[in-house]
């Protein structure tokens, strides 16, 4: 059994305690985050990024998935006590969570939050380690043309997914295109659009871009009204659901297992749309569809087990295409180039242990998240009262040491307060940083891969569509884009996200 | 008859989309572009930068169709404490050292919000610069000079 050998030596890398260290270390910052409102864990994960570089490729990956799934869990936690969603994620969660804690019941709709993840985050750590290694052997069989079409399937799945208007989501992806260009031709050796800035001749650095676009951007918009928050929270106790809960929580836990595993392998998908379509469907299948808003158990368990569900598949095609699936899937990309490792197919051969130690790793990290959580729920309470205005003066000075930390270069430095006037800028235009890093991050490997492919077919363009499974990604793409432009899905899409 | 209005949101950031996209096109011109089928450093660029233009003017001739909303405040006093910041440790983590540089950097950030007291940020940053000696400096071993050559050490 391959499968079981691997997940072995996954396990054994994973459990080692320096790494298991890591994941803890990573698992407890991600709650933290993902409770504090403000700072999403995208804004976390590229602010710590730098810091990991010092620790060994493997662990580093480890404790960065460890933030991502830790923000879900300590985001539905905030949904659940105080009616606000620390992730967008956990949106859902606090309709009928918040109802189901105002009902005294805050402690059971916590727990049920959290078996209903952990469930998931088994589920879909097996659905990783049995589907990634067949898609990594069908990626090796990729050529030039196919990862072309692949990443135009992710650029434009990341439009679908952000909010408001399409053209400029559309603009953003090029934006960043354009600015992942900057720097040296690898062909040539050109030097171009740097301006004539020595320091730009390996091109933008990618820390710097995103510490500023999500970080530094995300603070000034917390700092244009500010407002105390009056945070009353009850005693949570009762933390055993009842035995009714059980029955009425087993199937959406299911369902929206099933659901979010499915939308987070889609590039450009993920956590949020699984949290979405999960509450819907069970809204829609419940006998009584007008408990919810008032706070159903279905309603709680079905989006949570879905958001973490999701999170979790969306490391598939991280994996074993190397294409992002959302922001996060995009930084741990450049985690991983940065640690020297070349995303792709050829990480599950070349690196097994760093490839099944981060499968092994998500299971450890949900374990250790349901079994720290739920006692240290009074700690997460008591950390919502802290109030904004003393957390960004860290904030700044982490992200400044974190930068700095990864060349010794003062000159990302000042890159992160431009990109952070970008982003707060882009910002009040409302144009989505998201769609901006993922195009930042495939903009050498499109151009590299479609210059391949031109010179492989001479020159031809319908190399594109006559290699079925280019063509088929391409259709793909066409019809995502066909369907986010339809206007009847675009209100849809426009309620959805307004809940956020 | 109604007249012809601009969402003045949607007409910034056309305008910002085209003069981007006029930047790169004019830089990638002045590189080769090569053919389609050996494709020069300014052929990928010139096309990327030709969209983005184009998306430019569709966003400028749709914001003449939607309702307008208000641009909401913007935070002045943020920008103003918040970008100079990394800036500032920038400029002198080489020659004050870590633990100084650090020190004003978070003291400027602090400021940034107008419920900061004086008292409070030097406590909360001198408290933030300790950890961050402990954690960065000592525990991670990252090398940096912790005082620098200004202060004569």
């Amino acid at each position: 059994m391959d499968l079981l050998s691997n997940l072995a030596l996954g396990f054994a890398t994973a459990a080692s305690p320096y790494n298991l260290l890591f994941c803890f270390l990573g698992v407890i910052l991600g709650t933290l985050i993902g409770v504090l409102p403000g700072i999403g864990a995208t804004a976390t994960i590229a602010m710590l990024l730098p810091i990991t570089f010092q620790l060994e490729p493997v662990s580093s990956l480890i404790m960065l998935a460890g933030i991502y799934y830790g923000a879900q869990y300590g985001g539905s936690t905030t949904a659940i006590l105080i009616n606000m969603p620390g992730e967008s994620s956990s949106a859902v969660t606090a309709i009928d969570g918040y109802q189901m804690a105002r009902k005294g019941r805050a402690g059971a709709a916590l727990a049920i939050a959290a078996i209903g993840s952990f469930f998931a985050g088994t589920v879909s750590t097996i659905l990783v380690a049995v589907f990634a290694p067949p898609l990594t052997a069908v990626a090796l069989r990729f050529g030039s043309p196919e990862y072309f079409s692949l990443m135009i399937v992710g650029l434009v799945s990341s439009i679908a997914l952000a909010h408001g208007s399409v053209v400029k989501a559309l603009g953003m992806v090029v934006l960043g295109l354009l600015l992942g260009l900057v720097g040296t031709d690898i062909y040539t050796g050109t030097p171009r659009f740097n301006l004539g800035i020595l320091e730009l001749s390996d091109g933008l650095n990618f820390v710097a871009l995103a510490v500023g676009v999500f970080g530094i951007a995300e603070i000034l918009r917390n700092l244009e009204n500010e407002h105390d928050r009056d945070v009353m929270i009850k005693k949570v106790t009762n933390l055993w659901p009842t035995r009714q809960d059980w029955k009425e929580m087993t199937a959406p836990i299911l369902r929206g297992t099933a659901i979010g595993s499915a939308l987070g392998i889609l590039p450009g998908g993920g956590a949020i749309l699984a949290s979405f379509a999960s509450y819907t469907v069970e809204k829609r299948i419940s006998k009584t569809p007008e408990e919810f808003g008032k706070g159903a158990v279905a309603g709680v368990a079905g989006p949570e087990s879905a958001n973490n569900a999701g999170a979790q598949t969306s490391f598939i095609p991280m994996l074993t295409l190397g294409i992002p699936a959302n922001p996060v899937m995009a930084l741990m990309i450049g985690a991983m180039i940065i640690q020297g490792i070349v995303p792709g197919p050829n990480v599950a051969t070349e690196q097994p242990a760093l490839f099944w130690g981060i499968i092994a790793s998500m299971w450890i990290g949900n374990l250790m998240l349901i079994l720290l959580n739920l006692p240290l729920i009074g700690l997460w309470v008591k950390l919502l009262t802290i109030p904004y205005y003393m957390l960004f003066p860290a904030i700044i000075a982490f992200c400044s040491i974190g930068v700095y930390s990864v060349n010794s270069n003062v000159f990302d430095l000042y890159a992160v307060a431009f990109f952070g006037l970008i982003g707060y800028g882009l910002a009040k235009l409302r144009c989505e940083p998201a769609p901006l890093l993922l195009g930042f991050v495939l903009g050498p490997l499109l151009e590299e891969h479609l210059r391949r492919a031109m010179i492989m077919s001479r020159g031809d363009p319908t190399t594109f569509v006559t290699r079925p499974i280019s063509l088929v990604l391409l259709l793909l793409a066409a019809a995502v884009l066909v369907v986010v432009l339809l206007p009847s899905i675009r209100k849809k899409r426009d309620e959805v996200f307004v809940e956020d | 008859m109604k007249s012809l209005s601009f969402s003045s949101r949607d007409l910034v950031c056309g305008v910002l989309f085209i003069l981007i996209g006029l930047f790169f096109a004019i830089q990638a011109y002045g590189l080769e572009l090569g053919t389609a089928l050996r494709m020069g450093p300014g052929y990928f660029p010139f096309v990327l930068a030709g969209i983005l233009i184009l998306l430019g003017i569709i966003v400028i001739v749709q914001g003449t169709q939607i309702q307008h909303e208000p641009m909401g405040p913007i935070a002045w006093r943020g920008l103003l404490f918040i970008l100079p910041a990394p800036i500032l440790f920038g400029l002198t983590v080489r020659g004050l050292g870590f633990v100084p540089s650090l020190f004003l950097t978070g003291m400027v950030a602090a400021f940034a919000s107008t419920k900061m007291r004086p008292g409070t940020a030097l406590l909360l940053v001198g408290a933030l610069t300790l950890f961050s000696v402990i954690v960065f400096s000592y525990a991670l071993g990252l090398p940096f000079r912790r005082f620098g050559p200004w202060l004569g050490q």
